[in-house]
């Protein structure tokens, strides 16, 4: 192939080529990363984007830690005061219990609603089902506020308002069509004649679920659930409509600390408080790589195709 | 087990053969699966929906008074009332750009990253990074980062690239940083997914065939790329369009950011006008249903197909 290729390629490409020989990595024929004015817009942008992404965690993280931080580089002392008045003023041990315990429901629920649902979804066609599959991705397309306005107004009239119940609720409005969405493509391609196979030996229904289904659903399950867990602890809108003091979660408690009458709290409290919300996200993030792959649900669909 | 929902009271005519012919439609017991599901779906999404826009027509007197028009006083305010309508313009003037900035970005620097190298997955867990960061605190970075005496402004200001510090937050342009800054990881995920998925032997057919770079992109790549590029403009759109809170706290959110989330939710808990708060919130929804059906209508012109990938 590459000697075909060599005839007709430009001089240039036949010195990338050589190049390329030389790096000995690339495949045949791909550019080497060096060099081109479109490599170095693709380094610049990335650079940049990185620039703003380190400086706005250290700036938080370096806020959270200096007293006092006015006009320097650098804060004149560090210290650890900020966490401990925060701690205590904005009672977070509680608040994290209430976002750990609203996003650890939220995905036992929609794991328990949404695969049952998503296994029909892949399996079978049914009269109507472009209709149920609008009525899964409307709540993910449709701005959170859109529903969430009428949801809140409808939470409030039935006394839900601001309880960690209405709370859960809200979250689940998204978090089940979006397990739904994400567990579909993933059951289509477990191969279906490993189920008719089971059924032939005569399991039922209950037994292909637990014993053929399951085990090999695990891994996708596990991956939806990572991701409707960093959703969950994200979500922002749904819960500041319907959360109140005791039933806030963490993002909504930063962002009330940040919009309080009388120009919010002191700046430090809040970056200490935006830290520890990050340290547990990443945790939660590096906890949960640990045991699978997000990627799983792409990469498998990929994997079946190709035998 | 054997009797389902479906065809009960059947057995006059032979139920053996109606839930026969059923089942073929693809209508049996298995659907029982689905209807958890559905319940949930229409518990609490579409009657709190239906109930909102049935709000939508019991505007307060105050509305009726001032704006007239009945029944229909939410929806004369919303058009009519220019501080309420301008916050359409301002949503999509920010919404737009953004998703059209992170999609029309992540597509060379996608290209450039396909190629294996060395510290690629460490590049891309990084790129991971920013959702563990979450809007909030994205705004509170950029206040202390790109604020008037935060290290940007420092590193230029003491080099002498400017002589006033730039104003980057408390603006349209701060709201736009933010957009980008969580769009833009979620857009280069998507798109190096869906280049992945583009079977390698088309290009390199292309390529023995003699197609140099700039051919093999517009006629091989670009063609199966688009619709993945559509869906990832859209969903990109929706991440930007329904912004919230980084319009509040990195914007300025009575001016220039002055978004439809915002005005929605200052109708619903400030002045406790749940009509014209619902009113806003469904206009909203229908804003943004509009703009993405532009988006399906251009991508139904577009290749339909295999990419010989995961498609």
């Amino acid at each position: 192939m590459s000697n075909s290729r060599l005839k007709a390629a430009p001089p240039t490409e036949v010195v990338n080529i050589v190049k390329n020989r030389n790096h000995g990595k690339l495949a045949p024929g791909e550019k080497s990363l060096a060099a081109s004015p479109g490599t170095w817009f693709v380094w610049f942008g990335i650079a940049a984007f990185f620039i703003f992404l380190f400086g706005i965690v250290l700036s938080v993280l370096v806020d959270s830690l200096g007293k006092p931080w006015f006009n320097t580089w650098l804060p004149e002392n560090f210290t650890l005061g900020w966490y401990q008045e925060s701690w205590a003023r904005f009672d977070l041990a509680h608040i994290i219990g209430v976002t750990l315990l609203v996003a650890f429901s939220v995905i036992v629920i929609s794991v328990i609603i949404g695969v049952p649902a998503s296994y029909v979804l892949a399996r079978s066609n049914f009269p109507g089902k472009k209709l149920v599959m609008l009525l899964f991705l409307l709540p993910i397309l449709i701005p959170p506020i859109t529903f969430g306005i009428p949801l809140a107004t409808v939470m409030y009239n039935f006394g839900l308002g601001r309880t960690v119940l209405a709370v859960i609720l809200v979250n689940l409005v998204p978090s089940v069509p979006f397990v739904i969405i994400t567990m579909t493509p993933f059951i289509e391609q477990i191969n279906p004649s490993i189920e008719n196979a089971a059924r032939m030996c005569g399991a039922s229904m209950y037994r292909v679920f637990t014993k053929i289904l399951a085990p090999l659903l695990i891994p996708g399950i596990l991956a939806a659930s990572i991701l409707v867990l960093v959703r969950t602890v994200g979500m922002f809108d749904l819960t500041f409509l319907v959360s109140g003091p005791t039933s806030d979660t963490l993002v909504v408690a930063i962002y009330r600390a940040m919009t309080s009458a009388g120009g919010g709290e002191a700046r430090q409290l809040i970056s200490s408080m935006g830290v520890i919300y990050t340290a547990m996200m990443l945790l939660i993030l590096i906890i949960a790589l640990r045991f699978i792959n997000p990627t799983q649900l792409v990469a498998q669909v990929k994997d079946s195709r190709e035998d | 087990m054997m009797t389902s929902a479906t065809n009960t009271g059947s057995r006059a005519r032979g139920s053996a053969s109606l839930k026969h012919r059923l089942a073929e439609r693809g209508v049996d017991t298995k659907l029982l699966l689905l209807v958890p599901a559905i319940v949930f779906a229409l518990l609490l999404f579409v009657y709190p929906f239906a109930y909102g826009i049935g709000l939508t027509f019991q505007p307060l007197a105050a509305t009726q008074e001032q704006w007239g028009g009945g029944l229909f006083a939410n929806y004369v305010a919303f058009f009519r009332d220019a501080f309420i309508f301008d916050s359409v313009w301002i949503t999509l003037r920010l919404a737009l750009p953004a998703a059209l900035f992170n999609v029309l970005v992540s597509i060379p620097i996608a290209f450039k990253l396909r190629s294996k190298f060395r510290g690629k997955r460490m590049l891309q867990t990084l790129l991971v990074l920013p959702i563990t960061l979450g809007t909030v605190l994205t705004a509170q970075g950029l206040l202390i980062f790109a604020g008037r005496q935060g290290w940007l402004n420092r590193f230029l200001l003491e080099n002498g690239i400017i002589d006033q510090p730039l104003q980057l937050v408390n603006n349209y342009l701060g709201v736009m940083l933010s957009l980008i800054i969580s769009g833009f990881p979620f857009a280069y995920l998507l798109i190096s997914s869906y280049l992945s998925g583009i079977d390698p032997s088309l290009e390199a057919a292309a390529k023995t065939l003699g197609a140099n770079w700039k051919q093999r992109f517009r006629r091989i790549t670009l063609p199966l790329l688009a619709p993945g590029l559509a869906t990832t403009f859209i969903l990109t759109f929706v991440l930007a369009f329904s912004v919230f809170p980084s319009a509040r706290l990195v914007g300025d959110a009575s001016g220039e950011t002055r978004v439809l989330a915002l005005m929605a939710y200052r109708a619903f808990s400030e002045q406790l006008d749940y009509s014209m708060a619902s009113t806003i919130a469904i206009m909203m929804g229908v804003v943004e249903l509009i703009v993405i059906a532009f988006v399906f209508l251009g991508r139904s012109f577009l290749y339909k197909g295999s990419t010989g990938g995961k498609g």
